[in-house]
C-alpha cells in the first residue's frame, strides 16, 4: 500500500488558517506518509454551489478533478469541503457521464482528516500531548453528510493531558452555513450565540472541530463576546506535543 | 430576500419573550421525539422511515391510480369525492352544499389544508358561521391570526394572551389558569358541536383501498366534528393518499412519535363513508374534497416531488435551528419551517420570496428527523439554483452573478487566485494576532459589514499555507 | 370538470397514461411478536397508567359488574349496546341508560350523563389503546361525549399492537364506517405547552380487563 497522500487544504485554510494545514501535514508525516501539495489547487466550489450558481460550481469542480487526478489519496481538514466532493460533485455532473465517472473515482479517494487517520491509517493515538479542557463541536456536514461522530472523539481521547467535555445541547449548527452567515447575518449571529452558550456551559477552555468554517464562526462570536475560550482545529490538537 | 422577510426575522429575533417561547416549546417537542425514537424505545425506527419513504414514493409516483381507487371505494361505501383545483372551488362546494341543505353552522377540526385555502374567511364572507374547535386553532380564530407551527398552532401565545383574547371575544370573566381557559373553550365549543349542521375536517391520510380518511388528534374535537353533525366533509391535498389500510401500521408508529413524542396520539379515527345501516350515530353524508391548489406543480420534477411525501408531523420545525429562532410567522405562507421552505417556492414560484431557500445553514437536521425521509437540504439546494436561474433570466442580482463568475475564474487560475489572496492580505487591517472588531469605513460594506455586525473577523496571516509550504 | 383536469395534470406530470398498471406496493412487514397474555395485560395496564388512565383487572364478568356498579355510584351513566356488557349484566345496572337506538336520544343522553360505558373490539397492549368499531352494538358518541369513559374488555381481545391489528383486520372499512383507536384521556398542550386533560373527549378513562 502506497504511503503517498495529497493535501487539499481548502481555500479557507490556505488563506486564513494556514497553521491548520501545516499541523495536518505534520501529523501525517509523523505517521510515515509522504505528503504532497498539488500546487494547482484552489477551492472545491462549495460557495458557488450553495449560493445556487451550479454552472460556476461545475467550472471549479472540474478544476479540482483535474488538479487531483494523479493523487492516490487526498486528505482534507474540512468536513464541508470533503462532503462537497464526495456528496455533491455528482449532483453537478448528472448530465456529463464522462465527468461523472471521474467524480465517482474521486469520491473514493477523498478523505476528511479524522476519518483518514482512524480508517485508512488505522490509528487513534498519534502521540499527541496537550494539557487542556476541551469541548468538541460537530460540524453539520461532517456529522450528517459524512456520518462522523466517534472518530474525532477517539483521537482526542488519546491525547495525553486532555479532558473532553460534551456540549449540551449537542449537534446543533453553529450558524455559519457559508453565505448564510452574511445573507442572514443577524440570524447567523443569534445561532452562534446559542452555540457559545453551550460551549461556556462546559467550562472548556478550547473548542475543537473538524471544520475551519465552524471555527471561524465560533471564534468570531467568542471574540465579539469577549470570552477567553479559544478554538483549535483537530489537526492542531493532534500536532501538539 | 424581500424587505418584509428580513423585517419579520429581525422583529422575531428582537423579541426576547418570543425567543424563549419558541425555543422552549420546540426544545421540549424535540427532546420527546428523541426519547421515543431512540434505539431502546423504537429499535425499528430507521427501518420504518425507509418503509414510509418507499410507501409514499410509490403512492406519489402512481398518484392517479390511487386517487381513482380511493374515489371508487369512497363511493362504494356511500360517500362522494369532490376534486377541487383551488381555494374558490373548495368554498364554492361547501357554500353550495350548505345552501342546499339550509346549513348555517359549521364546526371545523384542525386542517392546515383549509388554512391554505382560507376556508373560514371565505365561508364567513358568505354568512356562514365556521368555528375552529381545536383549542389552539380556536384561540387563533378569535385572535384573527394564522398558525405559528404545524402541530402547535398557538405556540407563541402566553396564558395571558389567551386570557385577553377570551375576555375580549367571549365576554367572559378574565381567567389565566390554562385548565380553566380550556374549560371555557370546551363549554362554548360543545354547544357548537351539537348544533352544527356540517363538520369539516382535514385528513392525515387518504386510504385508497378503503375509501377511508384517517384523522389523528389528541383533543377529541375531530371525532366530534366528524360524528355529531349530519354532514362530514374531509378536505385533503391529493398527496395524502396511501395505498392500503395496513400501511397505517408504518405511518402511525412514526407520526405521533415524530410530532410530540407520544407513542400514539389519543385518537386515530379511520372513517369510511357515512354511517352504515344499523349504526346508531355518525354522519348521514360523507364528502372528501381532494385539493390540487398547485400540488400538481410539484409532481414533474423527480427530485422535488418528494416534497409531497410530508405527513405534517412538524419534527423538522422542532429541530431546525433557524425555525427555533425565527418562528412560524416569519415565513411567508401557512406552512413554515423546513417543509414550508421547500414547498412554498414550488407552489408560489421562486420569485414569491427568493430569500426563502437561502434562509438555512443547510445543517441537515431536518432531513435526519423526517419520518418519510424527505431530503430537505437537497431540495433547498435545487431551489437555490432555480432562484438564481430565474434571476439571471430576469436580469436581477447581476452583481452577485458577476461576483461568482469572477470567483469561478479566479478559482480555475491558481496564479490569479494566489495573487488575489496576497492582495487581500495586504489591505487587511493590521492585527497582532487578535481577531478584528472593525474595519475602516470604506471597507465595511456588503459581506464584510454583515460579518462584522455579529462577529469578529480572523486576522490575516502573514503567509498563506502555500507560501509556508514552499518555505519548508 | 376539475376531476378530469386534475387527473390529467397528475398523469402528465408523472408520465403515466390513464388506466396504466402500477408495480406492486412496497411490502410492509407486519411483525406480530410472541407475547404471553399475562405480559400483554401487564403492559396494557402500565401504558394506560402512564397516560393517567385508570385500570382495573377483575376475574369474572360478575366482578366486572360489581366494579362498574361501584364506579358509577351516585353518577349518571349510559351503556352501549355491546352484547358483552349485557352478558356481564352491566347494561341492566340500576339507573343506567342503555339500548338506545335513536341518534337524537343517544346524543341527548350522552351529552347529559357523567359516564359512558362501552366494551371494545380490541385493545393494543404496546400502546394502551382501545380499538372501537362503530356498529349497532357500539355507537360513537358513548365513548366521546360524556366527560368520563369506562371500557370493559375481555382479556382475549388484547392484541400485541398495530401490526397484529392490521394482520387480523386488514380491511376495517368492510366492517364499519368508523374505527377509532383511543389511547388515554383527551388532552391538549396548546396553551404554553401545559398539559390539560379532558378538552373535548373524556378527561377520565378507565379500562377494566376481565379475566
Amino acid at each position: 500500500m502506497s504511503n503517498r497522500v495529497s493535501l487539499f487544504v481548502t481555500c479557507m485554510v490556505d488563506q486564513l488558517f494556514p497553521k491548520v494545514g501545516m499541523a495536518m501535514a505534520d501529523v501525517l508525516e509523523r505517521l510515515g506518509y509522504r505528503v504532497d501539495f498539488p500546487e494547482g489547487q484552489t477551492c472545491c466550489g462549495q460557495p458557488a454551489f450553495n449560493s445556487g450558481y451550479r454552472s460556476e460550481a461545475r467550472t471549479v469542480a472540474r478544476h479540482f478533478l483535474k488538479t487531483f487526478e494523479a493523487s492516490e489519496k487526498i486528505v482534507v481538514p474540512s468536513g464541508s469541503c470533503t462532503a462537497m466532493v464526495t456528496h455533491h460533485f455528482a449532483d453537478l455532473f448528472q448530465k456529463e457521464p464522462e465527468t461523472l465517472d471521474m467524480v465517482h473515482a474521486m469520491e473514493k479517494k477523498v478523505y476528511e482528516f479524522a476519518t483518514f487517520l482512524t480508517e485508512v491509517a488505522g490509528v487513534e493515538d498519534v502521540g499527541a500531548r496537550m494539557e487542556d479542557v476541551v469541548t468538541f463541536h460537530d460540524g453539520c456536514h461532517a456529522l450528517r453528510e459524512l456520518g462522523i461522530r466517534s472518530a474525532p472523539r477517539r483521537l482526542l481521547a488519546h491525547v495525553k493531558g486532555l479532558e473532553l467535555r460534551e456540549m449540551v445541547p449537542a449537534e446543533e449548527c453553529c450558524g455559519f452555513g457559508g453565505t448564510f452567515s452574511v445573507k442572514f447575518a443577524e440570524l447567523s449571529g443569534a445561532m452562534a450565540r446559542t452555540k457559545i452558550d453551550a460551549i461556556v456551559g462546559t467550562g472548556a477552555r478550547t473548542v475543537v472541530s473538524l471544520d475551519p468554517s465552524c471555527l471561524m464562526q465560533i471564534q468570531g462570536a467568542l471574540s465579539r463576546a469577549g470570552l477567553p475560550v479559544r478554538t483549535m482545529h483537530l489537526a492542531e490538537v493532534l500536532a501538539s506535543r | 430576500m424581500s424587505v418584509e422577510f428580513d423585517r419579520k426575522i429581525h422583529d422575531t429575533l428582537a423579541d426576547a419573550n418570543l425567543q424563549l417561547a419558541i425555543y422552549t416549546a420546540t426544545g421540549r417537542l424535540k427532546e420527546k421525539r428523541i426519547e421515543v425514537t431512540a434505539d431502546n424505545a423504537l429499535p425499528d425506527y430507521q427501518e420504518l422511515r425507509t418503509q414510509a419513504n418507499a410507501l409514499k414514493k410509490h403512492a406519489i409516483d402512481n398518484l392517479d391510480h390511487y386517487l381513482e381507487e380511493f374515489e371508487r371505494n369512497v363511493e362504494a361505501y356511500g360517500g362522494k369525492v369532490v376534486y377541487c383545483k383551488d381555494a374558490t372551488e373548495v368554498s364554492d362546494f361547501v357554500l353550495d352544499l350548505a345552501k342546499r341543505r339550509g346549513s348555517k353552522l359549521i364546526v371545523k377540526s384542525k386542517s392546515m389544508t383549509t388554512e391554505e385555502v382560507d376556508l373560514n374567511e371565505r365561508l364567513e364572507h358568505h354568512g356562514l358561521e365556521s368555528v375552529e374547535t381545536d383549542l389552539g386553532e380556536y384561540i387563533l380564530q378569535l385572535a384573527h391570526e394564522k398558525p405559528y407551527h404545524i402541530v402547535a398552532p398557538a405556540l407563541h401565545k402566553t396564558r395571558y394572551d389567551v386570557a385577553d383574547i377570551f375576555t375580549k371575544e367571549l365576554k367572559v370573566e378574565r381567567e389565566t389558569v390554562p385548565e380553566k381557559l380550556t374549560v371555557i373553550a370546551r363549554a362554548v365549543l360543545r354547544e357548537k358541536f351539537l348544533k352544527a349542521d356540517i363538520g369539516i375536517s382535514g385528513a392525515n391520510f387518504l386510504i385508497a383501498d378503503s375509501g377511508a380518511v384517517a384523522i389523528i388528534e389528541n383533543e377529541g374535537n375531530a371525532r366530534l366534528t366528524t360524528s355529531a353533525p349530519k354532514i362530514h366533509i374531509a378536505v385533503a391535498g391529493i398527496e395524502k393518499v396511501i395505498p392500503r389500510a395496513q400501511d397505517l401500521a408504518v405511518f402511525l408508529k412514526l407520526l405521533a412519535r415524530s410530532a410530540t413524542g407520544q407513542l400514539l396520539s389519543v385518537y386515530t379515527s379511520f372513517l369510511a363513508g357515512p354511517r352504515r345501516a344499523g349504526e346508531v350515530d355518525g354522519p348521514e353524508e360523507f364528502y372528501v374534497v381532494l385539493l390540487d391548489n398547485g400540488r400538481t406543480k410539484l409532481l414533474p420534477d423527480r427530485s422535488k416531488r418528494q416534497s409531497l411525501y410530508c405527513i405534517r408531523c412538524g419534527a423538522c420545525l422542532n429541530t431546525c435551528p433557524v425555525y427555533r429562532k425565527i418562528g412560524g410567522h416569519s415565513f411567508p405562507w401557512v406552512y413554515s419551517g423546513p417543509i414550508g421552505a421547500i414547498i412554498t417556492p414550488q407552489f408560489m414560484g421562486v420569485s414569491h420570496e427568493p430569500g426563502l431557500p437561502f434562509a438555512s445553514s443547510l445543517c441537515g437536521a431536518c432531513g435526519e428527523v423526517c419520518p418519510v425521509k424527505i431530503d430537505i437540504p437537497k431540495v433547498l439546494l435545487e431551489l437555490r439554483s432555480d432562484v438564481k436561474k430565474s434571476e439571471t433570466r430576469e436580469g436581477l442580482n447581476r452583481i452577485e452573478k458577476l461576483a461568482f463568475r469572477v470567483f469561478a475564474w479566479v478559482m480555475t487560475h491558481p496564479r490569479i487566485y494566489e495573487m488575489a489572496g496576497r492582495m487581500a492580505a495586504s489591505i487587511a487591517p493590521v492585527s497582532d494576532g487578535k481577531w478584528i472588531r472593525s474595519v475602516p469605513a470604506p471597507m465595511s460594506v456588503g459581506p464584510m459589514k454583515a460579518w462584522l455586525s455579529e462577529r469578529d473577523l480572523p486576522p490575516s496571516p502573514s503567509k498563506s499555507f502555500r507560501e509556508m509550504w514552499r518555505a519548508r | 370538470m376539475s376531476r378530469d383536469n386534475i387527473l390529467h395534470k397528475v398523469r402528465t406530470a408523472l408520465g403515466r397514461s390513464a388506466g396504466q398498471a402500477v408495480a406492486d406496493v412496497p411490502p410492509v412487514r407486519l411483525r406480530v411478536p410472541e407475547a404471553a397474555m399475562e405480559d400483554r395485560i401487564a403492559l396494557m395496564m402500565a401504558r394506560l397508567e402512564a397516560l393517567a388512565a385508570r385500570t382495573a383487572r377483575v376475574p369474572t364478568m360478575d366482578a366486572a359488574r360489581e366494579f362498574v356498579a361501584a364506579a358509577i355510584a351516585g353518577k349518571t351513566a349510559v351503556v352501549s349496546n355491546a352484547p358483552y356488557l349485557q352478558e356481564c349484566g352491566i347494561a341492566s345496572l340500576p339507573g343506567v341508560r342503555s339500548g338506545i337506538r335513536d341518534v337524537s336520544e343517544l346524543t341527548e343522553v350522552c351529552a347529559r350523563v357523567d359516564i359512558g360505558i362501552t366494551s371494545a373490539d380490541y385493545a393494543l397492549s404496546d400502546t394502551g389503546t382501545l380499538v372501537m368499531l362503530a356498529s349497532p352494538a357500539e355507537a360513537r358518541l358513548v365513548s366521546l361525549l360524556p366527560p368520563a369513559h369506562l371500557a370493559v374488555v375481555p382479556r382475549d381481545r388484547i392484541l400485541t399492537g398495530l401490526d397484529e391489528l392490521f394482520t387480523i383486520l386488514p380491511d376495517p372499512a368492510a366492517q364499519t364506517s368508523s374505527m377509532v383507536l383511543i389511547t388515554g384521556p383527551s388532552r391538549t398542550a396548546d396553551i404554553e405547552q401545559i398539559l390539560v386533560r379532558g378538552v373535548h373527549g373524556p378527561g377520565q378513562v378507565t379500562v377494566v380487563i376481565v379475566g
